[in-house]
């Protein structure tokens, strides 16, 4: 159906030890599933050729680029959660990357070790690293996790056998004493990153990457804001594709490109250009995050000729709603108003958590959506829990809403498709 | 003359609406091909819309129908004719059981969906019965004479069979078994009504609601409710989809 490929670099991979033959298959299956979700859409902005590179580079042009920081010295860490204070690394002259872990091709190599019943997203990172099948989880000095579940916490000890995995505590709570925590967690990560990095972060080097980081989460703020105006004039698949390759892509390029877009998108408004049609129903997406090639709600959902005009989630609003102060001087200052940045995130590993019942009301009223769809993965507790008060919070604000708790496989594509569809009809009249 | 289909998992109906009353209804097997199936029903009708709903609904706009509605906006709309006052429905049908929230003009508010395993449908009842030799008429007539003595826990349809084998093999009477099956079965509707909420009256829709064990149970189950079954429970989708037919045609 078209000539897109994800390109393949099979002696980079091997220089990586991975399972070439077998990850030569997946490049496949990514490529023609990204082909069909993606490359079919009508109207599409221009500016997205950048973002459909950067998947057909996803296994080659972004890993040199790691590899090649790697060369000079430069730390390259993987994560798995928007607590990460990207900045430090940045700092001192690293690369964050954002890991494999929403597809269901690695679950097998999971289950192998793992015990079946735990979140999909967790089996999938780990059964990524276990088949040597993520060119990022070769290519990262080592990996950065944290405590936001069960899972992951416990996921980490056995991870660690294969890369180094380093955690951070992550508080449940926000008292004096929980963020008091939080700060000395990240004074130590700054000290564990400058040890990786064989040198110290300056003040300037700090201020800087606060700068950088900032304008990326404005950039990502912007394109946000632009989904909301109706009709919409971009998809959600191809806001949630950026949203993904957020995680992965060099900061400053990818905050230039975004802002290209959103300049582009500015005049499809101005021109009256509306994707997917200016009758759309419009549907805001919240709950746990969507990591590539994660799609499959997206597709259902715009499949059926609606459109999602905002994801409230760690790969979404969660992730650059909040900026870090820049108006502050020193580090002891700015290691603070690093952490009063990323105490704002309301994970639902916290309790209380009414900041984030509060934030999905305002999102949706910020998007201009008709309805809710609240998505959680099987076995995320936190996020499946707190369901109960956001349905309560929408039942109460006469929010069309619905609930889909999923995972990777397809097996439940038919009822989830009626059940997107009754809900469209329900919404949309 | 407006046609409404509905292509479900086990069977195919068909209801023809002229305008004002239900003239014709025909309930078949899916079969292989649930479309030919469908084609076949239809081909003695010169309508002037047909309406598809159920699994089959986008496979049937591929071939003849003219328009697509969910099952569970279907049935909404087959209850609300049948009975206009009524804001609480459950569709038990081959494979999926749904609740469903209708506001006083008939328009679904909120509905609940089993989600991907064949717990609480009829798809759960057939296998059981299998596994007890009973056909689905013996099934629920048995289970209905037969006192509450044992318990089910599983609600997974494979798991449940082998709670089934076991007690078979301790010398358990099968409609003892058989009420068992279908206590709970009702315990997750009533639960999915619980979660929902519902109404004065409760509509009862799908094939299931044929079944006279599970209508006395459920009736039970809700002893402040009105529990109600029109007098084609299994072909209020396709109904639903006529009337829907007749109205944008």
């Amino acid at each position: 159906m078209s000539d897109f490929e994800i390109k393949p670099y099979p002696e980079l991979w091997r220089s990586l030890d991975m399972d070439v033959e077998r990850f030569d298959k997946m490049r496949l299956m990514m490529g023609d599933m990204f082909a069909k979700s993606y490359l079919g859409q009508q109207n599409r902005p221009a500016a997205m050729a950048y973002f459909d590179n950067m998947i057909a580079e996803i296994h080659g042009g972004r890993v040199k680029e790691l590899l090649a920081a790697k060369a000079e010295g430069r730390p390259v860490i993987g994560t798995f959660c928007v607590y990460i204070p990207e900045e430090i690394v940045l700092a001192a002259g690293g690369i964050c990357v954002g890991l494999c872990g929403g597809s269901q091709g690695s679950v097998p190599d999971a289950e192998k070790i793992l015990p079946r019943n735990i979140c999909p997203m967790v089996k999938s990172a780990f059964g990524f690293k276990a088949g040597r099948i993520c060119p990022y989880f070769q290519a990262v000095d080592f990996v950065y996790g944290e405590t936001t579940c069960d899972a992951k916490k416990k996921c980490w000890e056995i991870l660690d056998r294969m890369v180094p995995t380093y955690v951070m505590e992550i508080p449940q709570c926000k008292q004096p004493r929980d963020i008091a925590l939080w700060n000395e967690e990240v004074r130590d990560f700054k000290t564990k990153v400058e040890e990786v990095a064989g040198r110290a972060i300056t003040e300037a080097d700090l201020a800087q990457a606060i700068k950088v980081m900032n304008g990326k989460r404005r950039a990502l703020q912007r394109l946000n804001t632009l989904r909301h105006h109706s009709p919409s004039p971009i998809s959600g698949k191809d806001g949630l594709l950026i949203e993904q390759i957020a995680f992965y892509d060099e900061p400053l390029r990818f905050t230039e490109k975004v802002n290209a877009l959103c300049d582009e998108l500015e005049e499809r408004i101005k021109a009256r250009l509306a994707v997917p049609g200016p009758k759309a129903t419009r549907i805001m997406v919240a709950g746990t995050p969507m990591a590539l090639p994660n799609w499959k709600i997206h597709n259902l959902v715009e499949g059926a000729g609606a459109v999602i005009v905002n994801e409230e989630s760690c790969i979404g609003t969660r992730y650059f709603k909040d900026l870090v102060d820049e108006n502050v001087t020193g580090m002891e200052a700015m290691l603070t108003a690093l952490t009063d940045r990323y105490k704002e995130i309301d994970c639902s590993c916290f309790t209380p958590n009414d900041e984030r019942i509060t934030q999905v009301v305002k999102e949706f009223r910020d998007s201009g959506a008709q309805g809710i769809i609240n998505y959680s993965l099987q076995f995320c507790h936190t996020y499946n829990i707190e369901e109960v008060r956001i349905r309560e919070a929408c039942e109460a604000e006469s929010i069309p809403y619905m609930f889909i708790e999923s995972d990777y496989s397809p097996e439940d594509l038919g009822q989830l498709q009626t059940r997107v569809e009754a809900f469209l009809e329900q919404v949309g009249g | 003359m407006y046609l409404g289909i509905d292509l479900g998992s086990r069977t195919v109906k068909m209801a023809v609406w002229d305008g004002e009353r239900l003239l014709a209804h025909e309930i078949v097997e899916s079969g292989f091909e649930p479309h030919r199936q469908a084609e076949k029903m239809l081909s003695a009708y010169r309508p002037t819309a047909v309406v598809a709903t159920g699994y089959g609904r986008h496979l049937a706009a591929d071939y003849f129908a003219d328009s697509v509605i969910t099952e569970i906006k279907a049935h909404a709309i087959g209850i609300a004719h049948h009975f206009p006052e009524c804001t609480t429905l459950v569709d038990v049908g081959g494979q999926d059981s749904k609740v469903i929230a209708l506001n006083d003009k008939g328009k679904v508010t909120t509905f609940q969906m089993n989600d991907k395993c064949a717990a609480g449908t009829g798809r759960f009842l057939e296998i059981m019965a299998g596994s007890l030799a009973f056909t689905l008429e013996e099934f629920g007539a048995e289970a209905l004479q037969a006192r509450q003595e044992v318990q089910i826990n599983s609600m997974c349809t494979v798991f449940a069979e082998s709670e089934v084998i076991s007690m078979k093999n301790r010398g358990i009477p099968r409609r003892h078994i058989a009420r068992a099956v279908h206590a709970s079965v009702v315990d997750r509707l009533a639960g999915m009504l619980a979660r929902l909420g519902y109404g004065d009256m409760v509509a009862f829709s799908g094939g299931v609601a044929r079944n006279p064990c599970i209508v006395a149970m459920l009736t039970e189950k809700l002893p402040e409710a009105r529990l109600v079954v029109p007098q084609l429970p299994d072909i209020t989708g396709a109904l639903g989809a006529a009337l829907h037919a007749a109205k944008v045609a």
